[in-house]
């Protein structure tokens, strides 16, 4: 039996601010990770991270990313995911901020 | 100190040109990432976790009140209105945006200040002691030798693309205060028969591989520095293993090859350079050296300081805490603490980088110094004007009584901020300064240094804190290991691993029983933790810090 496949996203980072993003799937990058299309098949994933990495005068660095289906979207499973999705816990900076 | 001639202004400018181009290229489309990366970084700047970061090089720790001030500009035009000082004397923005950094570094260059060198496989940024120029004990003021090896390694052809980065510090006095043995190559100048001369030391490192530095010349004469220096960095650039990141530092290739055999290497290249240096390093030093003069100090009545100390406890406990033995009569070398309570360690607010830079102004002789214990420095303040500065720090939040004590602590920007990060550090920071001012145990306790990396790659110095805490991810979940006994000092040691590690909940109970355990244990309240630890050994803090196995172990010896 093949392992099961754990649903992803594709995320990267916004080429001019930076920004987490994550790739939708009208082939464009959302800032958030609720809008983001879950990939629950691995073959996929792959041909979805070739379309993500034609954009590379938007974005930088992409990668998939582990999540699990939520109520709202893909939801992060690691802690890192959910950094990221949010922003530093020491100040109120980042995509916490920008969300209100 | 130095100011740069029109040869650096002009080297500046045209790196700076380039870079701007090179974003431009990269914004248009025409240069791939991969091809952009190795480029962004050798400009400083970095993709992190939530956003780019602009890591700024203070060349051994110096500034002067204008550079400060543009420190603060950039933090508010460019960035969220504060900077990070970091464990290596640089500061790091963390919100930059790309089609801003040329700005920025055109910025920087206005107060002669850069960005290179301050990442990739090259000769990083020249670090010293922070009381360098000002303390009692120093055979010379290491700055002049750091300045030099800056201009060397700076766009240094044949260094551009070494196994990996490589960072050099200098000191000028037996006391080490820039973890002098925790670098690639250090330089300390000695004093022999009345001649200056190097003690050189080399293969030094933190990271996942912690090595103490070993002396690899305990005499170089003074005009032999650079050769020396190149031979030791040529022989790593042809020995040093490529193959493997994380053997490719100078500490393994000392290791792997012995220091006997790396010495007779060293040897062979310097004697083959060596007469190609024909002295015009010699005279460019000369040359640095008439920028470090020492300031003009003056004679002035202490008055003002004696009052202020009798009768305001809150500044008696300052100046008993934040205040170093100056070289001149009636001086003193003050630490400002970037470390208040339940605040993120080594970061400053523009409003307060601008109160520093006024108070270096006014009462500083211009000069401000970064530790790399993430603090900042007056080097050279008149005791008279101390009630003056406390009371003016104090207002800005700057105020804080805590050098070298519990809540001092270091701690790397974590996964917070940093891509490879495998933990948080500045919330358990936070929580460790303020559970311990709750306590209001920190005076009791007395000298104790807490460091803290959020991964193995060591920048928080975990290895070398009387307790050092390293954040791991075990299975999807932070986790904090903890060493006990290092030391960062001359007598350099690497802390031992105490145990199975502790969740982020329970790493502040556990650092809590640890110092209460010590409280036990001292002699009398003169022994630190770190002499209580060298007494004892691990074994009574194990016990404190594991409990139940200790509980567990005792039942077994009775039955």
């Amino acid at each position: 039996m093949p392992r099961p496949f754990t649903p992803k996203v594709i995320t990267a980072n916004a080429l001019l601010e930076g920004d987490v993003v994550y790739f939708t799937q009208a082939d464009s990058w959302t800032r958030c990770l609720s809008e983001a299309e879950l990939i629950d098949d691995e073959a996929h994933a792959q041909l979805r991270m070739i379309d993500a990495e034609r954009q590379q005068d938007q974005i930088v660095g992409a990668y998939l990313a582990d999540v699990k289906a939520g109520h709202n979207g893909p939801e992060p499973t690691h802690f890192r995911e959910d950094f990221r999705r949010t922003g530093p816990s020491n100040y109120f900076h980042g995509k916490q901020a920008e969300a209100n | 100190m130095y100011s740069y001639s029109d040869f650096d202004h002009a080297f500046l400018a045209s790196r700076n040109a380039q870079f701007r181009k090179q974003v431009e290229r990269r914004i248009a489309g025409n240069l791939t990432e991969e091809e952009f990366r190795p480029l962004r970084l050798m400009n400083g700047l970095y993709l992190q976790l939530h956003a780019y970061m602009l890591r700024v090089a203070i060349p051994y720790g110096t500034l002067n009140g204008a550079q400060m001030r543009q420190l603060a500009f950039i933090a508010d035009k460019f960035d969220k209105g504060y900077g990070h000082f970091t464990t290596r004397q640089n500061i790091q923005y963390n919100w930059p945006k790309l089609p801003d950094v040329p700005d920025i570094l055109d910025a920087l260059a206005e107060v002669n200040m850069h960005a290179l060198q301050t990442s990739g496989n090259t000769i990083r940024n020249v670090t010293s002691d922070h009381f360098a120029g000002a303390a009692a004990d120093e055979v010379s003021d290491p700055r002049p030798v750091a300045e030099l090896i800056r201009q060397w390694s700076t766009d240094h052809p044949e260094f551009q693309f070494l196994p990996r980065k490589f960072k050099i510090a200098v000191i000028g006095s037996e006391n080490d205060r820039a973890v002098l043995r925790s670098h690639d190559i250090g330089v300390q100048i000695v004093e022999e028969n009345g001649q200056t001369g190097y003690r050189i030391f080399v293969g030094g490192g933190l990271g996942r591989t912690p090595v103490i530095g070993k002396v690899i010349n305990d005499f170089l004469p003074k005009a032999d520095l650079l050769p020396y220096l190149e031979s030791i960095v040529q022989v790593y650039n042809l020995l040093g293993r490529r193959d493997n990141k994380y053997k490719a530092r100078i500490k393994i290739t000392v290791n792997e090859n012995g220091l006997d055999e790396y010495r007779a290497l060293v040897d062979e290249r310097f004697a083959l350079i060596r007469p190609q240096f024909s002295g015009v390093d010699q005279d460019q030093l000369a040359q640095i050296e008439t920028h470090f003069t020492p300031p003009a100090f003056r004679n002035a009545p202490v008055d003002g300081f004696e009052t202020a100390y009798r009768t305001d406890p809150v500044f008696q406990a300052w100046a008993d805490t934040n205040l170093e033995q100056h070289k001149a009569e009636g001086y003193a070398i003050v630490t400002v603490s970037i470390k208040k309570h339940g605040d993120t360690p080594g970061d400053a607010t523009s409003d307060q980088m601008r109160v520093l830079a006024e108070l270096a102004e006014k009462y500083g002789h211009d000069e401000l110094r970064i530790s790399h214990e993430q603090n900042v420095i007056l080097p050279h303040v008149h005791r008279g004007d101390l009630p003056s500065i406390y009371y003016a720090l104090k207002a800005e939040g700057l105020g804080t009584a805590n050098i070298g004590l519990i809540s001092d602590i270091i701690a790397c920007p974590g996964m917070d901020y940093c891509a490879l990060a495998t933990a948080r550090s500045i919330p358990i920071a936070q929580e460790i300064a303020t559970r311990f001012d709750e306590l209001k145990l920190e005076q009791d306790v007395g000298p104790l240094k807490i460091k803290i990396s959020g991964c193995i790659n060591a920048c928080g110095h975990h290895h070398v804190g009387h307790i050092g805490i390293l954040g791991l991810d075990r299975a999807g979940v932070e986790n904090y290991q903890i060493t006990l006994g290092g030391d960062g000092t001359e007598d350099a040691t690497i802390g031992e691993r105490a145990g199975p590690g502790f969740s982020a909940d329970e790493i502040i109970p556990a650092v809590e029983r640890l110092v209460l355990a010590y409280l036990d244990l001292r002699n009398d309240p003169a022994e630190t933790f770190l002499q209580t630890y060298r007494r004892l050994g691990l074994a009574p803090f194990k016990a404190a810090l594991y409990p139940q196995v200790a509980g567990k172990e005792s039942r077994a010896n009775a039955a």
